[in-house]
């Protein structure tokens, strides 16, 4: 590796890419993307650009995975060949299957399971480009996905990172401060029930800066909730005006 | 005891409705007595009860419900019938021949065959078994003439409307028998194809429009106008 000339953070607190230690990229949110999948979503997290769609609940391929008591729900998380600087194998990669798996489990809590036994629900992550903090993105896009499909939900789910850049805590790592930082912390949180379905650390930190680092991506994800709450509202908003 | 809503108000899954002595209705649930919404939807309150009129929602079959399905195989002693529903539901030969079923004597696929549609009443159906519907009542069957239109199934009690309102005003008005099933499928057929393109267009308005007021009055002047129109075009014609 090359030394480490540029810091990450200069004299002022400005981040390399021009934010604040506790500022959010710009968000961007989108339901209803595509007219095929039961409920679908996009979002541009920063450089990150992922679309999520929603099937079901319906019956489960293959039937053995299939539960008498209660609602599967299943989550392919992908990386498009093309969402990375070095083309990346379109076969599910060892990470991949892990992401998929986390991200499954930070959206069951939302989900009434054992409402529809014998069914499953079937949820889809694309990552057309990547740049850090996907997989907070992803769950994001996949819950707004799954409120679109009609399944109901006890809240959306919403995902955010904080870690810690040379000396300071920063919310939502991107892909440089993600590789050269020193610790990475994703967050998903449920903001109305005041609940985390995930919780994860990458990195070393004091107890004191992982609470700070919790507590930050808790109000990063409390700010994207609000535009997730908007986005599924605009796509329904037609109908609100008829009525108006 | 307070409500954290307007009437009409649109909300998202998560949002918290009311506190204290409400009840919880439709597309709403309880969480340390508090009540939130489950759907995405309009909130509404009758006395103490909260509902959510769900924008999005699917068909979960109940027993007694009428339904309009899609036979998609034929089997060793029924059919399995697809209804717009997470499950699928099965319709036994018995049921339908009204006699002891004998493999030997019935050729189950000159009853009923892949892609034919049936209107059915659900039999039976709880947590542990697929849904049984049974064609055993008038007006019960496979469908021989018509034509179908999906909806959301939310709207159906909208395109019903207060006891029966809506739809026999609809049903007078245009001269066609017309099937809702619970699901969001429904069966027009009318005399002419004009009547039943007449209805469908009725029913499309009142799908979009759902969620207004004073939709019945404007639903009669439509097809009250476009009642006119046609007989102004036969005139011409």
């Amino acid at each position: 590796m090359n030394e480490k000339t540029e810091k990450l953070i200069d004299k002022k607190g400005i981040r390399s890419d021009g934010r604040k230690a506790d500022e959010l990229r710009p968000v961007k949110l989108q339901v209803g993307v595509l007219s095929n999948a039961d409920g679908s979503a996009y979002i541009e997290h920063g450089k990150n650009k992922i679309l999520a769609a929603a099937f079901g609940p319906r019956e489960v391929h293959p039937k053995h995975l299939m539960q008498a008591d209660r609602m599967v729900l299943k989550v392919r998380y992908h990386m498009a060949p093309f969402s990375v600087q070095e083309r990346k194998s379109p076969a599910p990669s060892r990470r991949e299957v892990e992401l998929s798996k986390v991200i499954k489990e930070s959206l069951e809590p939302a989900l009434f399971l054992e409402l529809y036994p014998r069914t499953g629900v079937d949820v889809f992550v694309e990552v057309l480009q990547a740049d850090g903090g996907t997989r907070c993105a992803a769950i994001t896009a996949a819950a707004l996905a799954i409120a679109d499909s009609g399944v109901p939900m006890r809240d959306l789910v919403v995902g955010c990172a904080a870690g810690k850049v040379d000396d300071t805590v920063v919310l939502d790592l991107y892909d440089a401060e993600d590789k050269l930082g020193i610790a990475d912390v994703p967050v998903a949180y449920m903001p109305s029930l005041n609940a985390i379905t995930l919780l994860q650390m990458d990195g070393i930190l004091e107890p004191a800066e992982f609470e700070k680092a919790v507590n930050m991506a808790m109000d990063g994800c409390k700010k994207i909730y609000e535009m997730q709450k908007e986005a599924l509202k605009t796509k329904y908003m037609v109908v609100k005006e008829v009525e108006e | 005891m307070p409500t954290f809503f307007e009437k009409k108000q649109l909300v998202t899954p998560g949002e918290l409705l009311a506190e204290g002595d409400y009840l919880p209705g439709e597309n709403t649930y309880v969480e340390g007595g508090k009540i939130y919404a489950s759907r995405i939807g309009l909130v509404d309150s009758d006395n103490k009860k909260v509902n959510v009129v769900a924008l999005r929602a699917f068909y979960m079959p109940k027993m007694g419900d009428i339904v309009i399905g899609t036979v998609i195989e034929v089997g060793f002693n029924g059919w399995t019938i697809d209804i717009k529903a997470p499950y699928t539901a099965m319709l036994r030969a018995s049921d339908v021949l009204s006699r002891p079923f004998k493999p030997q004597n019935d050729e189950l696929s000159q009853v009923l065959t892949a892609g034919d549609l049936i209107v059915a009443k659900i039999a039976t159906f709880d947590r542990a078994h697929d849904p049984q519907l049974t064609v055993g009542e008038p007006g019960l069957g496979k469908i021989t003439r018509g034509q179908i239109l999906h909806v959301t199934p939310t709207k159906i009690p909208r395109i019903i409307g207060r006891k029966g309102s809506m739809i026999s005003m609809i049903k007078q008005e245009t001269n066609c028998q017309i099937i809702l099933g619970l699901n969001g499928v429904i069966l027009v057929t009318g005399k002419t194809l004009d009547e039943e393109e007449l209805a469908i267009s009725v029913i499309r308005k009142i799908e979009e429009e759902s969620h207004t007021s004073g939709l019945t009055d404007r639903i009669t002047h439509l097809l009250k106008e476009k009642k006119i129109g046609k007989v102004e075009e036969n005139k011409v014609e």
